[in-house]
């Protein structure tokens, strides 16, 4: 295989393609942009802060306007991947790793070492990086930065900027613009404004991105949490409520209609980043059959742990001892059950045979949750569960689900594993509305007849990991749980063969041996099984 | 349980092991001298693109043949001696075999042009090729400017090919209108416009005289036939069609003619040896298709087919409705049933263009002059539903309902515009001025 993949160090290779002037002009004010904020953690300290962070924030998004419209626009509307895998930064090559490393350290150190960002312990104030956030901070709720203020506010432009990026990649492509629009809309609004507008309204409210549902918000439920919503008065036990409702009543009615993609690709904030910033990276999931097999065990476990993890700590602060509330450890440990089992039993007696051998697994998984609740019932005390501290599930859930899978590795190993690491193998939310799409729902990727011509830029775009030419090619639809429904297989598709699409359930999923095109008596031979 | 030797390891021979594999427990073995393992020809020219790896150009991964007990032999066939039923392969070994199959492709053509052969010249069809391009327009201070000879699907590809490197590319096309023996006026002119607009030098009804070399034996020119121009390059693309890859069966008993002639049930002369795919040659064309079909679906049909036969289920090779697709630079065609260009346009086939005013879209439907009966579509920057059309030609409809109901065919992405009412207004005022 001599195809030749060269790793220099350069952005663009070197003798393929080559950056304009205008571009070099757009990477300096980027990197401006970045090194007011490298100064700024080297706690130089800036006067005037707001003028240093509008500049700050203005170069880079500047910067990355102007590099995507000498990229694009220069060019006529269609596909825009020439080069991928010869860019150093979007096949493993040094810049990726290097960038990797650089995101990775950032997530460590927002996670564990705040204090390096200079964020002000115990009511002190705020120094180096997020110092130089407080104006912003201070205009919109009338309070300092956070550690999480600054993520939210870099997380946002990212979006937002990588967001006019792709908007002008896919010109062509109504279904994608659309998306985008809707990814940064979402982030602006309810991830970033929205919460801080809040906070203004009714400071007792705890943070809530209404759109980040439980079990990707897994502390939504926590005593703190729950106990702010309550109390928030009745707009706090609205929003408790909406928390709830989201995950057993919208997010099933709206799979049900549009697939998971409603959710994870047209709203996420971990999928806008993805979609947005992580798009030069889509093409580094890996689509071999053992990455599909680890995803599955993994993703699973990890709703598992969630589901458990959540289910212990209500269990928790229900157990105190002045609850004279109806609802006691004993009637939430049954509800919890007897919810569990109303789904298994019901996946089992409309979709088991569909499942086939999957049904085992299901059934392994359904009752070792169970036993895990019953033990956690019968030897629980008020303070141990498991006979380890009660806290100590969510914070090891926190620790380890929360910031090292999604934060770390999720978004730090971008340039290495793909951009939606997080999404395919450690999502519990994934999980299930993957479960729903799988088995109830209208959407999936038509494949069209017997055009498919094994190319293989579908599986390749796809973030997920998806092999989707294995089904294209044998003219199947495609109906995967781990699908996000992005749209690219089909926008990279040289051959107009894949369309996502709503529609009825039935012949949603179509194994064919022969394809469309040939004999028609052979075709119903060989399909008639 | 027989042996049953496949020759080439393509989309035809692929689909066939595959098949014969589900359908039985014959013992299987492949050969090829081109790759280790069965690829998408149809994607080299993304991997020259940068658009994927060589190995995502392979469809499965490399264990599967081992599971599947396809066994591959990485050797080329010398010599076939049906008495005996062996191969003799390049390496000095062997092969017997119980039945074998000839699934050989195609090569590109070459005219005899003076210089054909020098260093810098190729085709654009072997794994090989790609190597070669790859080797001699790596980028565009190796080569200052690429010739492209030839026309068709290959040569616009290439094109393509040698653009995404912003290497300038001047496209040599014999016919006065790109692939206007396939493509209607309108389609083919709309095209030539779209290459154009990608900066490619298009010359029309023009062909080349010779290739001239340098001191080293390497391209250095091309002179062209009509003004003698000569157009300093250093890359030749030879994108004349291709033709049956079977030159190892000269001394064979094996009929061939351009390709390894077959019957209708993809057999030769020779009991037990069968040919499909691009290097197939039937005695008599199937309805409007060709005797030699060189493309990627009815290779993959011929494949599906003849596993029935080899697996005791003796049937024809007998397509269904004809399909195919293409990409034009940014221009994705498709086509359905038959759709004929000037020059090969029977006299009752009539047609209906629409062409959308972004000069990026067009389609036209063939009916049959006298009774409406719908033929066929072809239709650009529009993607269409194969099943659609596919279940219209069968139920014999005729054109006023096909245009009608259009927006059952279309196959866009969701939120896409639509055209069909456009279409529909369009067909309604030129058929009230015939």
């Amino acid at each position: 295989m001599s195809n030749k993949l060269n790793h220099s160090m350069s952005l663009a290779q070197p003798d393929t393609l080559q950056i304009t002037a205008k571009q070099k002009i757009a990477i300096i004010l980027g990197v401006i942009g970045l090194f007011i904020m490298v100064l700024a953690l080297a706690s130089i300290n800036f006067p005037k802060k707001g003028i240093f962070l509008t500049a700050s924030l203005a170069l880079i998004a500047v910067g990355t306007i102007i590099y995507s419209r000498e990229a694009y626009l220069t060019k006529l509307e269609g596909i825009k991947n020439d080069g991928t895998w010869f860019k150093s930064i979007s096949s493993r090559g040094l810049w990726g790793w290097l960038v990797g490393l650089v995101l990775t350290g950032f997530y460590i150190v927002l996670y564990f070492f705040p204090e390096y960002l200079g964020l002000g312990m115990d009511g002190a104030t705020n120094t180096g990086l997020i110092s130089l956030f407080d104006p912003l901070s201070q205009l919109l709720s009338g309070r300092n930065a956070s550690q999480w203020f600054v993520y939210g506010t870099l997380y946002t432009l990212a979006i937002l900027a990588f967001g006019y990026k792709f908007l002008l990649k896919y010109r062509h492509n109504r279904y994608q613009r659309l998306r985008t629009i809707s990814v940064m809309f979402f982030q602006l609004a309810f991830a970033f404004l929205i919460p801080e507008f809040m906070y203004v309204m009714n400071s007792d409210l705890p943070y809530y991105d209404l759109k980040s549902i439980w079990p990707l918000n897994y502390y939504i439920f926590d005593e703190w949490s729950v106990k702010a919503f309550l109390s928030g008065g009745n707009i706090g036990l609205a929003l408790l409520i909406f928390g709830i409702l989201s995950i057993f009543v919208i997010t099933p009615i709206l799979t049900y209609k549009y697939g998971k993609r409603w959710y994870c690709s047209w709203v996420c904030g971990c999928g806008g980043l993805a979609e947005t910033a992580g798009d030069s990276f889509r093409q580094l999931s890996s689509k071999k059959l053992y990455a599909w097999q680890i995803e599955r065990w993994l993703i699973h476990l990890v709703l598992v742990f969630s589901v458990v993890m959540t289910t212990a700590m209500v269990y928790t602060y229900l157990g105190y001892d002045k609850n004279d509330f109806w609802l006691t450890r004993g009637v939430f440990i049954s509800l919890v059950i007897g919810f569990l089992t109303i789904v298994f039993v019901g996946v089992l007696a409309f979709k088991g045979k569909e499942l086939g051998k999957d049904v085992k697994y299901g059934a392994i998984g359904f009752f070792a949750v169970i036993v895990l609740l019953l033990i956690m019932h019968f030897t629980g005390t008020t303070d141990k569960l498991f006979y380890i501290k009660s806290g100590a599930l969510r914070s090891a859930y926190g620790l380890y689900i929360g910031s090292i899978f999604s934060g770390v590795i999720g978004t730090g190993f971008y340039p290495i594993l793909g951009s939606r690491a997080w999404c395919r193998f450690g999502c519990p939310m994934a999980a299930i509305l993957g479960f729903q799409q799988r088995l109830f729902s209208k959407f999936r990727i038509t494949t069209n007849g017997g055009q498919c011509i094994s190319c293989g830029n579908c599986s390749t775009y796809c973030e997920m990991g998806i092999d989707v030419r294995a089904y294209a090619q044998k003219g199947e639809n495609i109906v995967r749980s781990s699908c996000v429904g992005c749209g690219i297989c089909s926008a990279v598709c040289p051959r107009g063969v894949l369309k996502l699409e709503n529609d009825s359930l039935k012949g949603r999923i179509n194994p064919t041996e022969v394809l469309l095109g040939n004999d028609v008596n052979l075709m119903e031979l060989v399909n008639q099984k | 349980m027989s042996h049953i030797v496949i020759i080439g390891n393509g989309i035809s021979g692929i689909t066939l092991a595959r098949h014969v594999r589900k359908l039985s427990d014959h013992s299987i073995t492949i050969i090829s001298a081109e790759t280790e393992y069965f690829f998408s020809r149809t994607a080299l020219m993304y991997v020259y693109m940068g658009h994927m790896k060589f190995e995502h150009t392979q469809p499965y991964e490399n264990w599967f043949w081992k599971k599947n007990r396809i066994a591959l032999k990485k050797a080329y066939v010398n010599q076939v001696d049906t008495t005996n039923k062996s191969l003799k392969l390049n390496n000095g070994e062997t092969m017997s075999y119980d039945k074998l199959v000839i699934a050989t492709g195609s090569k590109p053509n070459k005219f005899g042009w003076p210089g054909q052969d020098l260093d810098g010249v190729m085709g654009m069809y072997h794994k090989q090729d790609l190597d070669n391009l790859e080797k001699h327009a790596p980028n565009n201070d190796v080569c200052k400017r690429a010739v492209i000879v030839g026309g068709g699907l290959i040569g616009i590809e290439l094109a393509e090919m040698l653009s995404s490197r912003s290497i300038p590319v001047t496209f040599l096309v014999r016919e006065s209108s790109f692939w206007n023996g396939v493509l209607p006026q309108g389609e083919s002119e709309m095209i030539n416009r779209h290459i154009l607009s990608h900066h490619i030098d298009l010359r029309l009804s023009t062909n080349l005289k010779e290739i001239k070399a340098d001191d080293h034996g390497k391209v250095k020119s091309v002179i062209i036939e009509e003004s003698e121009e000569e157009i300093h390059c250093n890359v030749v693309g030879l994108t004349a069609g291709v033709s049956p890859n079977i030159d190892f069966l000269k001394d064979s008993n094996i009929e061939t003619g351009r390709g390894v002639k077959v019957n209708r049930y993809l057999e030769t002369n020779i009991s037990e040896v069968y040919a499909l795919g691009d290097c197939a040659e039937q005695h008599e064309a199937i309805g409007n298709r060709r005797p030699i079909e060189a493309v990627w679906y009815t290779g993959r049909m011929m494949g599906e087919t003849l596993a029935q036969t080899l697996c005791g289920n003796r049937i024809e090779y007998n397509p269904g409705h004809w399909f195919n697709s293409a990409k034009f630079l940014d221009i994705e065609y498709q086509t359905y049933g038959w759709v004929h260009g000037m020059k090969s346009k029977p006299d009752y086939e009539s047609h209906f263009h629409w062409k959308h005013n972004d000069d990026n879209k067009c389609i036209t439907v063939a009916y049959h002059k006298e009774n409406n009966l719908f033929l066929g579509i072809n239709t650009f920057g529009i993607r269409m539903r194969h099943e659609t059309f596919d279940k219209w030609l069968t139920e014999k409809r005729d054109i006023d309902y096909v245009m009608t109901h259009l927006v059952e065919a279309n196959f866009d992405p969701e939120f896409y515009l639509h055209y069909e009412n456009e279409i529909l207004a369009s067909y309604n005022n030129q058929l009230q001025t015939v």
